[in-house]
């Protein structure tokens, strides 16, 4: 009998512990994706929040791969990627639609002379053609290579843009924008490269071929490394109203002003 | 009235029963979900080609799972740690343990704690910012994030485990032991590393153990200090360890790919190493228990 009663017991605990996965509650937003895109997404989701109490918004930072696969998975309403959708991720029923245009700056350490670079030189000092400042006007001093890890939406973005995939001879691969600007910071030779929203004074951002990167050039597209914001839904299925709301919002011109105040340019 | 008492008895046994079976199910459930997501991904590779492939490049347009830099790393790495650290965290508990008087004893007893407290993204923070420029510029290299940095934040980092279990080790030992080789007419410090010292050795070995199990399994502040590159180990060199090598790429790779499986498979590496000093842990603990 004692034991008949101590089992159900267990039956009926394993049950309850179980039971603590709720289903999703009405009223809220939930973005997954690219750790590049949290300072704009998070000023439209707080905006949001504020313009229609009682609505939760949510945004999970894990990068552009695993919010595609999220909102594909039906994980979140909106998934988030800093590079446009390959042709198999759309053939799979997802739609991009762009949000706005991000710069990224070649950073150097203040204290290096050279302020200008253009992309090939980039190149060829990334793939360890050009390895010393000399070479390019500079102090003497060995380049070091400060990179994203594999998989990163910037570090896919600079690559592609400058023709360096796979080819980079990192010296370092950091995992989040702000590490890169700590490290490039604290070593006089390092180069590396950050989103330009988050590019702060104690790096210096050099120019491209002549451009400098502002939001002016990303825009008019003179400054040539720059790389869309997307939003991924899916193609077939209708985003729930509040997530409709969201979307609708962001790409509308008065959501413009908080894009463009997180050092993004808005796409439309 | 009887019959309630004992339904109340029988209710408290089972949750007790619940709450241990909770621990045991996690242990099961990672190990079984580790050893399921791990296979497939080796299998695929090969084993040979796997464990001791040289070149790792999971994202690349023809890429290489070869994990043999990361052993090697995360082996290199935590002897470092140890060679430095264990004298250091040893000497500290026999002071502390043996010679320091109260008020010494209990202030660096509570910096030991407070070591043991920091979290690891703080050790990694100090790290970037003071020891990987100080490596830069001390042995002229052009870059300070290294095998070297972490081997020395690993070195701090394990030291408290070192010092409490070898401390504890050491206090355990019985005073008649060190009464007796006192008065035969050893000097204090003689008494302690012939007399307590060697009786307190499982206990000591457990600590070097242990610190060994804590350094292998710590990424964060390595991560922070080490370059990340998968290089070949090497002093100066960036290079990466198993744990930094699943949690840079996890969090980017695509479900189901290769290279999200290959990263369960490092995991499952990290996790059989883990097990065996674990074993090894439980083996001295044993033998210092029967002593």
């Amino acid at each position: 009998m004692k034991k008949i009663i101590s089992f159900l017991l267990i039956a009926v605990f394993a049950v309850s512990t179980l039971a603590g996965c709720s289903s999703q509650a009405g009223g809220s937003v939930s973005t997954d994706g690219s750790t590049s895109m949290e300072s704009v997404i998070g000023a439209l989701g707080e905006a949001f929040e504020n313009e229609n109490s009682g609505v939760k918004f949510t945004y999970n930072p894990t990068g552009s791969g695993s919010g595609i696969t999220a909102v594909a998975a039906g994980r979140c309403d909106i998934g988030l990627s800093s590079r446009a959708l390959k042709d198999e991720e759309k053939a799979n029923g997802l739609t991009e639609t762009v949000l706005a245009y991000d710069g990224i700056a070649i950073v150097v350490n203040p204290e290096n002379p050279v302020s200008d670079l253009d992309l090939e030189t980039i190149a060829k000092i990334y793939t360890g053609q050009i390895t010393n400042w000399s070479e390019v006007g500079g102090n003497d001093g060995e380049i070091v290579l400060i990179g994203r890890e594999a998989g990163s939406g910037t570090r896919d973005g600079f690559e592609s843009i400058t023709g360096t995939e796979d080819a980079c001879k990192y010296r370092q691969e950091l995992t989040a924008t702000g590490d890169v600007i700590t490290t490039v910071s604290s070593n006089p030779n390092a180069i590396g490269y950050a989103s330009l929203a988050s590019v702060k004074d104690t790096v210096k951002a050099i120019s491209v071929g002549g451009v400098v990167p502002t939001e002016e050039t990303v825009k008019d597209g003179s400054y040539a490394v720059q790389r869309p914001f997307v939003l991924v839904t899916k193609t077939d299925t209708k985003l729930s109203e509040v997530a409709q709301k969201f979307f609708d919002f962001a790409l509308s011109t008065e959501a413009n002003d908080i894009i463009t105040g997180a050092g993004v340019v808005p796409a439309n | 009235m009887k019959n309630r008492k004992q339904l109340l008895e029988t209710i408290i046994h089972g949750i007790f029963l619940v709450l241990g079976l909770i621990t045991v199910g996690c242990v099961l459930i990672i190990s079984i979900y580790l050893v399921i997501s791990g296979i497939p991904a080796i299998r695929e590779i090969g084993l040979v080609d796997f464990l001791f492939g040289k070149k790792w490049a999971s994202t690349a347009a023809e890429p290489s799972y070869g994990i043999l830099p990361f052993i090697l790393t995360s082996v290199y790495g935590t002897a470092g740690a140890i060679v430095i650290g264990v004298p250091i965290g040893f000497m500290t508990a026999v002071y502390l343990a043996k010679l320091a008087n109260p008020k010494v004893k209990s202030v660096v007893q509570g910096a030991v704690s407070l070591l043991a407290g920091i979290p690891s993204v703080v050790y990694g923070l100090v790290g970037m910012l003071t020891l990987v420029p100080a490596i830069r510029i001390l042995f002229h290299v052009p870059d300070g994030a290294s095998l070297l940095a972490a081997i020395i934040v690993l070195a701090v980092m394990i030291l408290p485990s070192i010092i409490n279990v070898s401390m504890t080790a050491l206090e355990a030992v019985p005073k008649e032991y060190e009464d007796a080789s006192l008065a035969l007419g050893a000097t204090p410090v003689e008494t302690y590393f012939r007399v307590s010292v060697p009786a307190a050795k499982s206990g000591i070995a457990a600590a070097v153990v242990l610190g060994v199990g804590r350094a292998i399994g710590e990424a964060m502040a390595i991560m922070m200090v080490a370059g990340n590159a998968p290089n070949m180990p090497s002093l100066f060199q960036s290079v990466r360890f198993l744990t930094t090598a699943v949690s840079s790429e996890m969090s980017y790779a695509a479900d189901g790919s290769l290279q999200k499986q290959a990263l369960f498979s490092i995991a499952l590496v990290l996790f059989l190493f883990i097990m065996l000093i674990n074993a090894t842990l439980n083996f001295f603990l044993k033998r210092s228990k029967e002593n």
